[in-house]
């Protein structure tokens, strides 16, 4: 057994933290920057801060993932680190010449309190910023919220530096996808484009980490949503925020700032959210859904249908983000699903409610602190589940448990498919249930006795 | 591409011209001294070469922290220590296996708590008021769960700068729950690389574990094996040659390891490095507080691992054991040869670079001139100069303000345990006969005049160096390699090795060999353009004949 050491017994933990559910802010803010075209992430702290997540960045999305540093030393954490983003931004516009810097803090410069804006204001004095270049910023200390935190923090900073408002509104939609795979955001403007939408999308990482191999490297790809659109959602119709967790801030900031009015809807994963997206669209945008999408979604109520004797009653353990888990968990009631235990380790007050909004009868649910997958996993090991949904590092207790596994969220480390196949709308939630679908199959066929193995499902 | 014929090749300073021309003034003069050619020197002398200085703020750079290399590098590959993170979540998360130690209890029974990640996930709340209490109370639960032999607490940035006294903790909670407890202040901002982090890691295993249980390993000749993380299981393979040949490893710093072998560390007579740069200090420390001689062993590359296990039998100057090392290495070689000599037609005149770590992008230069290959460039990434220039300079290495935080252990021999293994005769006779006790003559000593020998390798360097040289394979990390392999490059790295391995030793330098050959003549690189690339004119065939 991987994690022999797992007791049934759950004893109430209040410091220790074991296989966490979430991670820091910064990956977020630094995922979240790679949406912007022409945009290099800047990680001020220690170099380690910065290596982690590119690594990080890169074992999940198999791509390139250049951001930098300030490389703080002994003495910049008690002098503060000033002198080094002052030289960073000098070098970085030197060297790779991107139209923005987007410098998000760490637990460390966050702890020192370094004033981003100050420094950027003097590196801009000192002529370190070449003119029409842009540096941006996000307060992103690890020590509060997670990963998913620092995604929004970074989005709700692009609206502060750089929408505006010009009082000529511009006919368009904006969409805040959340943190999710740059196919999905590709998916999401797939549809809009469908229902001739008029959108902005940011931020956009489809087409930069999901790129092409060419033989030739761009540091900076032509994907990404430009500082001009970005700063244009100022003037839009509305804006769609997709995920309490990780785009309401931004659209509502967008509300005061530039009185784009917003609605915060669940992340489109799943039948009936993919329904109340394209519904809501078609509201604000005054438009009508194409029968292209209607037949799309036709075919997915058409899976459902096909194969619900296999998906009925089955029992689900959930781990993940909460923007994600809300709608995962109402898409597996859609399908008869029955989610067990539900795990999150980024804080918030609305989350176990949603949850229990949407799950009927009894559900384990816990989010934030010590709210991690060796709780989830003794959960398992009490009530057990026909099924995990997690991230990568659920394979440990998916071995151990031999229940199967289907990969969502953040870090993949180990299969492909997550960058270039949706699961937003409707074909991604076909995919979802085809996932689901293969793995509860595949066990069934490794399971059953000679006699009962079926060649017709 | 492989194919394309090369044109002539520019000298290694115009090559640095143009890197460094790109950089501002200040950051090019410092640069300058890290790219130097091999052949530059004084006749016969390496040339120096600025290493272990901090990484230039806003430059790309491949390095990580002291955190990494502490808890990651060093107590990562250990099993049946608890390792708790003190700090924001980030830290545990972005360690937890992740550097793919490999590591096999002798039994289901036996502690492993490799596939765990252990962290206080530090709030708000305990950066401002302190997040001892949390500590004290995060390593009482651990052992509440798992009554372990031993647990760690391993602080990060912002545990520094609060002041948390993570030793005090280690020591309160030691003499409470009567097990080991001890921690270590490896911030991540200490240091330059993750080379300060090996040093911290290091200093705290000899003060804390090492000479703490006399047990005497059974086994004629005893050894430990020092710097050798087993990621992909090359411990396995180096551990499965000891034994055939009869030598016993004691302990392993860190691959495959236990408690247990560090505790015992001190009953080994000979040690043997394998990564220079993350350990030999712990050799020397070894040498001088218990006797033991150390050497330094290469078992990447089969005439290296050959080399390495005659070294250690001839310390031992055993007759039955050098005519047993002789005739595994008869049994083994075979079979790598068969391999070397069936890849050669594809491999022979291929060209690499290698820039990894600080040792491997010299380890691994055998392997590929096993298979005919020249290494165009290398460099480390946290190396000192005598890594690169040999450990003759280091009485010359300038100790700067970011070495000097690193603490140095006063080491004096053990009243009870200090034994000397050789005598300083022995010794020298052992040297005169051509025998490199205590001795590692680094990277440049190995690589062919005119070379470019390139300290942390930043990701704008890399892509001129590929542009300039076109090399058939480039070996780094992670991080390098999808903006290296966009390039059309095969990109192989050799902190994770893509999820191979092992490479150490005969059975490892077959997978190598084989590994190698796929990359370099993997098919991919010539999809890159489509037909309509390839031949984009219109032509007079455009309509249906």
């Amino acid at each position: 057994m991987l994690l022999r050491h797992t007791p049934p017994e759950i004893a109430d933990r209040k410091a220790l933290t074991a296989n966490p559910a979430k991670t820091c802010q910064p990956i977020g803010a630094m995922y979240a920057a790679f949406g912007i075209k022409g945009c290099l992430p800047h990680s001020h702290g220690s170099q380690g801060c910065c290596a982690y997540h590119r690594s990080a960045l890169t074992r999940h999305y198999k791509e390139p993932v250049s951001a930098t540093t300030s490389s703080f030393t002994e003495g910049s954490s008690v002098f503060g680190g000033q002198s080094n983003l002052l030289s960073a931004l000098e070098n970085i516009f030197t060297v790779y010449e991107p139209d923005v810097v987007a410098v998000h803090t760490t637990c460390l410069s966050e702890t020192i309190g370094d004033d981003i804006p100050q420094i950027a204001d003097k590196a801009k004095k000192e002529g370190k910023v070449p003119e029409g270049k842009h540096v941006i910023h996000a307060n992103t200390p690890s020590y509060v919220g997670s990963h998913v935190t620092g995604f929004s923090n970074m989005v709700r900073g692009m609206v502060k530096y750089f929408s505006e408002g010009t009082g000529r509104r511009n006919g368009k939609i904006n969409i805040i996808p959340g943190w999710v795979e740059p196919a999905d955001m590709e998916e999401l403007k797939r549809l809009a484009g469908m229902m001739d939408v008029k959108t902005i999308l940011f931020p956009d990482t489809s087409g930069v980490m999901n790129g092409p191999l060419t033989g030739e490297y761009a540091m900076f790809p032509e994907g990404g949503a430009t500082v001009e659109d970005i700063r244009d959602a100022g003037n839009s119709m509305g804006t769609l925020a997709l995920g309490e967790w990780a785009s309401a801030d931004a659209a509502r900031l967008l509300d005061t700032k530039c009185k784009v009015p917003c609605k915060v809807l669940d992340l489109p994963i799943g039948l009936a959210a993919t329904d109340r997206f394209i519904d809501t669209l078609r509201l604000v945008a005054g438009t009508t859904v194409p029968d292209t999408i209607a037949f799309e979604r036709g075919q997915l109520v058409d899976l459902i249908s096909d194969y619900h004797q296999w998906t009925y009653g089955k029992k689900v353990a959930l781990v993940g983000d909460p923007d994600q888990l809300i709608s995962l968990c109402e898409f597996l009631v859609t399908l008869d699903m029955k989610p067990a235990h539900v795990i999150t380790g980024t804080p918030g007050k609305r989350f176990e409610e949603r949850i229990r909004e949407i799950v009927p009868g009894d559900v384990n649910v816990k989010a934030g602190q010590q709210a991690d997958m060796f709780l989830l996993h003794q959960w398992m090991l009490n009530e057990p589940v026909d099924l995990i949904i997690g991230n990568t590092y659920c394979k440990y207790m998916a071995r151990d448990l031999d229940i199967p596994l289907v990969r969502h969220g953040f870090p993949i480390l180990d299969r492909p498919g997550h960058q270039y196949f949706p699961t937003a709308g409707y074909k991604g939630a076909m995919r979802i249930l085809e996932s689901i679908l293969y793995a509860i199959l595949d066990r069934k066929d490794r399971d059953d006795p000679e006699e009962t193995f079926e060649l017709v499902i | 591409m492989a194919t394309t014929k090369k044109k002539a090749l520019p000298t290694p300073e115009q090559v640095k011209q143009e890197i460094i021309s790109k950089y501002p003034p200040k950051v090019a003069r410092k640069r300058a001294k890290q790219i130097v050619a091999v052949g530059e020197g004084e006749e016969g002398c390496a040339p120096e070469i600025m290493a272990n200085v901090r990484t230039i703020p806003g430059i790309l750079t491949m390095r990580g922290c002291t955190y990494a290399g502490c808890k990651g590098v060093i107590l990562g590959p250990t099993r049946d220590i608890v390792n708790i993170t003190h700090g924001p979540i980030g830290c545990g998360f972005y360690s937890w296996l992740t550097r793919r130690n490999q590591t096999r209890p002798p039994s289901p029974e036996h502690p492993n708590y490799m596939p765990y990640c252990f962290s206080t996930d530090m709030q708000d709340e305990d950066i401002i008021f302190g997040g001892e209490k949390k500590l004290r109370a995060a390593v009482q639960e651990a052992y509440d769960l798992f009554h372990p032999q031993a647990i760690a607490i391993f602080s990060t940035c912002p545990v520094g700068l609060i002041g948390d006294d993570v030793h005090a903790v280690a020591k309160e909670m030691k003499e409470k729950l009567g097990i080991n407890v001890f921690a270590f202040s490896c911030e991540g901002y200490k240091g330059v690389s993750q080379s300060a982090g090996h040093h911290i890691a290091n200093n705290q295993i000899f003060k804390h574990v090492v000479g703490t249980d006399d047990t005497q390993p059974a086994g004629k000749f005893k050894i430990t094996m020092l710097g050798e993380y087993n990621i992909g299981g090359d411990a396995f393979e180096i551990e499965r040659l000891l034994d055939k040949c009869g030598i016993t490893l004691v302990a392993s710093f860190s691959g495959n390891s236990t408690y247990d072998q560090f505790a015992r560390a001190h009953t080994a007579d000979l040690c043997t490095v394998m990564c220079h740069r993350s350990i030999n200090y712990v050799a020397d420390m070894l040498e001088q507080k218990y006797g033991i001689p150390w050497i330094k062993v290469n078992f990447i590359g089969a005439k290296a691992t050959a080399k390495s296990l005659r070294r250690i039998a001839q310390y031992f100057g055993d007759k039955a054991l050098i005519e047993k090392v002789e005739a595994v290495i008869a049994e083994e070689l075979p079979a790598v040869e068969a391999v070397a000599a069936e890849v050669a037609p594809r491999t022979t005149g291929k060209t690499a670079m290698l820039f990894v770590g600080g040792s491997r992008a010299h380890h691994y230069q055998d392997l590929f001139s096993e298979m005919g290959m020249k290494t165009l460039s290398a460099g480390y990434e946290f190396a000192h100069r005598d890594d690169y220039e040999g450990r003759s300079v280091i009485p010359t290495i300038k100790v700067d303000a970011d070495s000097r935080n690193i603490e140095e252990l006063e080491v004096v021999p053990d009243e009870k345990r200090f034994k000397p293994r050789k005598s300083e005769a022995e010794l020298k006779a052992l040297q005169e006969q051509g025998f490199p006790y205590k001795d590692y003559e680094g990277m440049m000593a190995q690589m062919e005049k005119s070379s470019l020998v390139i300290d942390d390798l930043n990701q704008y360097e890399a892509e001129k160096l590929i542009e300039i040289y076109k090399p058939d394979v480039f070996c780094a990390g992670i991080k390098e390699k999808f903006s290296v392999q966009k390039l059309g490059i095969p990109m192989k790295q050799l902190h994770s090795y893509d999820s191979g391995g092992p490479y150490a030793g005969f059975k490892g330098a077959i997978n190598f060999y084989h590994e190698i050959d796929r990359l370099v003549n993997s098919k991919v690189w010539g999809y890159m353009k489509a037909p309509w690339q390839k031949n984009p004119e219109l032509s007079a065939t455009y309509v249906w004949e």
